[in-house]
């Protein structure tokens, strides 16, 4: 199986590459800042005699989504660095012609790749989000609801980020490649935004052009269904979640739209390298 | 029958013509050169042949099924111009990678990788990276992947680039290796000298067409380079001279003519109508011609980069 083939050598070279090594460097860091902090907000409210265990459970809860508000963003991140030069950087450099007069079809380069940056994604958010999750348990008692759920939107919101960037390096050098992932991804951040504000106030326009940009890049609506699966009761709350709340929940047709959405694009990838002179 | 033929492919980008009629036959077991200045198409031909590049018109079959088809790879072999690959593999990985590729058994991996790197000179450079080799070792491991599969039709694109004289003629012995075993084996090259010394047949291409396809025996047999000096030469000796070949010079230094002509016996008749008309005959001095003068003759000496 060819397609394995490439899905292996994209693993390895994920592994090999120094961006990818920062990024899980980063990661490890960032699970030790927030098990630090945790740990010492902690400590000081266990000092606070009137406050009780079911009482500490709300800023458990809100810095445990922190915690994975801020694994989503670095998901996202490492999705478009893992993939942005993958297929340019194999054209430039005529690696790719080695490979593709070897009896394998350009699609299986395309799948093959896809495959691998899947498997570095699970791996990544499994890392980053069970490690908030182990963290916030040990240390609080937390437990989430949803947390199957919740991994595989998360998972999935990675995934689409980078579908759309391995598609785009098919036509697109690695530098423009990365400017449109990285606008696409403002888009629809702000885009998210404009509609959980719109949402809190009523405003009809507002929360419409957040259904937009959900799709054009339906990546802030997963975020928003995923937090949902973790912790239902606290999300729905603006007066406890804060900013995190979640005050227009997307519909489950949207989990549809974005898997269609993928496979859309990855097609497009897979017709797009079959068509063009290297 | 053939291993390679085509018949009037071409590839056009825009307005632009890359090329504009390759038509050739390379058979099996031949090693054919193919030759052309800068911007002449080369690239792009080989590209075509092997499906990199989708030709704007024309057709072409590589051992007998169509230009496009995966199976026909399964027996192909190639080594691209400047070859490069992930330099965090060893030569071991590297190898096995492309012989995965080739879906060969890992049994038949482990058997034909160890003789390979021995061929290319490479035996002890099995768990080396490839960020430590030189070009000229990125350039034999490139080689040895293209030759993995022991394949029947083999397309090197500069094969001898970055290579030293012990390289170069390390490629040689490959390519006579790969003609007594009956594999094709078609040549991009600069280095005419070694196009001279490893192919069966060139084909000279310009401006995106064949011009001519040659044995090598035929260049370098048949056409003769004279040499021919006179006392006190006449002033339309040149024009004179033109009867009995083509590209009739005069040196401006020593005052010598260079001519070609077509074979040995005008050389004889050369020197008779010199005595015939009472010229004293100093120098009358036949050469075989080179490729490169060959290479010049066809192509032009004023074809520049493209």
């Amino acid at each position: 199986m060819n397609i394995l083939n490439i899905a292996y050598l994209t693993i390895r070279e994920g592994q090999k590459r120094s961006i990818v090594r920062l990024a899980l460097i980063m990661g490890v860091l960032f699970l030790i800042l927030f098990g630090v902090g945790l740990h010492f907000i902690f400590v000081q409210f266990e000092q606070v005699e009137f406050m009780s265990a079911s009482e500490m459970q709300l800023p458990a809860n809100v810095l445990t989504m922190m915690g994975l508000y801020v694994t989503n963003f670095l998901l996202i991140i490492m999705a478009v660095l893992i993939s942005v030069a993958s297929i340019p950087q194999e054209i430039d450099s005529r690696v790719i012609d080695t490979i593709i007069t070897k009896p394998i079809n350009r699609w299986e380069v395309v799948v093959g790749k896809w495959l691998g940056f899947v498997v570095l994604i699970v791996g990544y958010t499994l890392l980053l989000s069970g490690g908030v999750m182990t963290i916030s348990y040990v240390r609080t008692g937390l437990e989430l609801f949803n947390i199957f759920g919740g991994l595989v939107l998360m998972c999935l919101s990675g995934i689409t980020v980078m579908t759309i960037t391995l598609a785009g390096g098919t036509r697109l050098s690695t530098l423009a490649n990365g400017v449109v992932a990285f606008m696409l991804y403002g888009l629809a951040f702000i885009g998210g935004w404009v509609e959980t504000i719109g949402a809190a106030f009523r405003n009809e326009i507002a929360v419409n052009i957040g259904i937009i940009s959900s799709l054009i890049l339906p990546i802030e609506a997963l975020w928003k269904k995923a937090s949902l699966m973790f912790q239902p009761r606290l999300l729905s709350n603006p007066s406890f979640a804060g900013p995190l709340a979640v005050t227009s929940e997307p519909s489950d047709m949207m989990i549809w739209y974005t898997i269609f959405y993928v496979v859309a694009i990855l097609g497009y990838a897979l017709w797009s390298l079959s068509r063009r002179d290297l | 029958m053939f291993a390679i033929e085509t018949q009037n492919l071409r590839k056009e980008y825009g307005e632009k013509i890359a090329v504009e009629d390759l038509t050739l036959q390379v058979k099996r077991g031949e090693v054919f050169g193919f030759l052309g200045p800068n911007g002449a198409g080369k690239t792009t031909s080989i590209k075509m042949l092997l499906n990199l590049v989708r030709p704007t018109a024309g057709q072409g079959m590589l051992l007998d099924l169509p230009l496009g088809n995966t199976k026909v790879r399964q027996k192909i072999g190639y080594l691209p111009e400047h070859f490069r690959f992930h330099d965090w593999l060893t030569a071991g990985e590297f190898l096995d990678f492309h012989g995965r590729l080739y879906r060969m058994a890992r049994s038949r991996r482990r058997e034909v990788i160890p003789p390979l790197l021995e061929l290319v000179g490479l035996e002890s450079r099995l768990n080396t990276k490839l960020r430590a080799f030189s070009k000229g070792m990125t350039q034999r491991i490139g080689l040895a992947q293209a030759l993995l599969n022991d394949p029947e039709l083999v397309f090197l694109d500069e094969p001898t680039s970055g290579l030293d004289p012990i390289g170069r003629k390390l490629v040689r012995e490959i390519v006579d290796g790969l003609r007594a075993e009956g594999t094709a084996v078609f040549i991009n090259s600069h280095l005419l000298s070694e196009i001279e010394q490893t192919c069966d047949r060139v084909a000279f291409i310009r401006d995106g067409r064949v011009l001519e396809v040659n044995h090598m025996s035929d260049l370098t047999a048949g056409v003769l380079q004279l040499t021919l000096r006179v006392g006190q030469p006449p002033a339309d000796l040149a024009a004179q001279l033109a009867q009995f070949g083509q590209n009739v010079q005069r040196n401006g230094i020593d005052g010598r003519f260079h001519m070609t002509v077509d074979g040995e016996e005008k050389v004889p008749q050369i020197a008779n109508w010199v005595f015939e008309n009472g010229l004293t005959l100093y120098e009358l001095s036949p050469g075989r011609m080179t490729l490169e003068e060959r290479f010049l003759q066809v192509i032009g000496n004023d074809s520049g980069d493209g």
